[in-house]
């Protein structure tokens, strides 16, 4: 099988930092896969050049067989990949309803789904549990549900490769169960690169783990293996109980 | 952006048209002519709030579409003799074509930096203008001939200088704008132009090409504002520079303000709101200056957002 996405050599510098460094990298279609690393690995900067928001110093971005790296953030989101904000960045003025009629209305022009508007953002704001706050205002909605949102808006672009940046963050514990179910269902029908801090989120949903470090890819394998990784447990994860 | 029923949008933007309709057989010769110019420079604040109130853009240069607009069919008119659809279509052609390239220029910046080169484009208008006074005038203007100021349609030709054609071709001019302005801001397109107000870097993460969908709100406010402008050199027979002095660039700003930025009618009641300070408080007082001052701080105390935008806020959520 073609992984969906390969980087090689993908770098990025900020003035003398490399931010990320020649980092060779894959991911198959319908994986979960995390990546983790203390702060301050590149791991935002990674999927940033993923989703094009910031351009690469060098390297390459391959998605689904084709060159991207040159390709603006907007025509990616056109090919499936959809990215959601670390910090919330959701339109707090808008309705719930109206965040995902965005994307949902892209997708529609793209001609890459068919039907009513509201249908696709019914469908949206249920799968995430919001379809009873549809109308009102995002920026009223609580901090749990304002991540979800995010999410629905991340979902409702009918991705094929979604990026998660650090979405259980500020979550209280019985929403981030909530959220372990949710992503789960989401790859039934997307590839997920979720970026997270929260180590149990983290086992418990991912197939594979990335582990930056200082721009570079340090570690990568199954969770029991990424575990077990003593360079790992050095970097990172501190010494195992 | 409410879930409003459009058919309760649509009625009230009609019965505002079939109210300023009802206008024209009740009012003073007066005020007949004094509204006949307020719903075209309503046509400016409309074209102006396009850009201003939905896509969050503050231009500072707006005059130079205006004028555009003015002074392509006015001159298309004196120096060519065209007729006057003729005329009109040349000033729209060239506020688009000024439209595309200034948004072109001042689309690479934003904030600040889009206020201060918008503004610097025209100066450049106002200049050329002058500078070119053979042809334009100069700082004098020129009149657009009464015989040019023909409407011919068919059999009829109708006299733009006739107070009762020229209220009605007014009235035309701002219904077609204001139920295009509604229909945009209620369509796909609008949506998007509001998430872009909002916050941009989300909006180009939904898939936007955020560049595109602003030049295209630039062109369409500026042909809207040209719009406005060729309709003032036909129907009131003036083009001058004073049209895109700084003054005419502030002026729709000021109008959006009072009347409520991203509002369809707000436009129209901040210059109906300004026009008639203005002409009311100038008979008492050569002072009168001082009185709009009052009254637009009064205004901004008690209606930040603008006299629609704050009644939308408190009472009627509906309003597009």
């Amino acid at each position: 099988m073609m992984p969906l996405l390969t980087t090689k050599g993908l770098s990025r510098n900020f003035g003398g930092l490399r931010a990320v460094d020649g980092v060779d990298f894959a991911i198959m279609p319908g994986e979960i896969r995390a990546v983790i690393g203390p702060n301050g690995a590149g791991k935002t900067t990674f999927v940033s050049l993923v989703s094009g928001r910031i351009q690469p110093s060098s390297g390459m971005i391959v998605f689904d067989g084709a060159d991207i790296t040159n390709l603006p953030a907007y025509a990616r989101v056109r090919l499936g990949i959809a990215y959601t904000f670390q910090i919330t960045s959701v339109f707090a003025n808008l309705t719930a309803y109206d965040n995902v009629v965005l994307p949902v209305q892209r997708t529609l022009t793209d001609g890459r789904s068919k039907g009513a508007v509201h249908v696709g953002v019914m469908a949206a704001l249920e799968r995430t549990g919001l379809a009873g706050r549809a109308h009102m205002p995002a920026g009223q909605l609580s901090y749990g549900h304002q991540r979800l949102l995010e999410v629905a808006m991340g979902l409702a672009l009918k991705p094929r490769l979604l990026i998660l940046d650090e979405p259980t963050q500020g979550l209280a514990d019985g929403e981030i169960d909530n959220f372990i179910g949710l992503v789960r269902e989401i790859a039934k029908s997307a590839t997920v690169l979720l970026i997270e801090h929260n180590m149990p989120v983290v086992m418990q949903v991912a197939d594979r783990i990335t582990v930056f470090n200082a721009g570079k890819i340090l570690a990568e394998g199954t969770p029991e293996q990424v575990r077990a990784n003593a360079e790992v447990q050095d970097a990172y994860l501190g010494t195992t109980p | 952006m409410k879930e409003a029923s459009p058919a309760k949008a649509y009625a009230l933007h009609l019965g505002v048209i079939a109210l300023l309709f009802a206008l024209s057989f009740v009012l003073l010769e007066y005020h007949h002519g004094l509204l006949a110019r307020i719903m075209v420079l309503a046509v400016f604040a409309m074209g102006y709030n396009m850009l201003f109130g939905y896509v969050g853009l503050l231009s500072l240069g707006h005059a130079m579409f205006f004028s555009a607009g003015l002074y392509g069919a006015g001159l298309a008119v004196i120096h060519l003799g065209w007729s006057v659809p003729a005329a009109f279509a040349a000033g729209l052609a060239c506020g688009a074509l000024l439209a595309l390239v200034i948004g072109l220029l001042a689309l690479r910046t934003s904030g600040v930096a889009f206020m201060i080169v918008t503004m610097m484009f025209a100066q450049v208008f106002y200049l050329i203008i002058l500078y070119f006074a053979a042809w334009t005038g100069g700082d004098q203007g020129l009149v657009v001939p009464q015989s040019g100021r023909v409407l011919v349609l068919g059999d009829t030709s109708l006299g733009l200088t006739n107070p009762t054609v020229r209220y009605m071709s007014a009235l035309v001019l701002f219904s077609i704008v204001l139920l295009v302005t509604l229909g945009t801001v209620r369509s796909r397109y609008g949506r998007v132009l509001v998430a872009i107000r909002e916050n941009d870097e989300r909006t180009k993460m939904l898939g936007y090409d955020i560049f595109s969908n602003k030049l295209v709100a630039v062109v369409v406010s500026g042909t809207i504002c040209a719009a406005s402008g060729a309709a003032y050199a036909l129907l009131f027979g003036y083009v001058g520079s004073t049209f895109a002095s700084v003054q005419y660039s502030i002026l729709p700003l000021l109008w959006v303000l009072l009347g409520g930025a991203a509002t369809t009618l707000g436009p129209l009641i901040g210059t109906l709101f300004m026009y008639y300070v203005v002409d009311i408080t100038s008979g008492y007082t050569s002072a009168y200056l001082l009185i709009v001052g009052i009254a637009l701080i009064l205004l901004v105390l008690f209606f930040p957002r603008g006299i629609l935008g704050t009644i939308r806020q408190r009472w009627l959520g509906w309003l597009p």
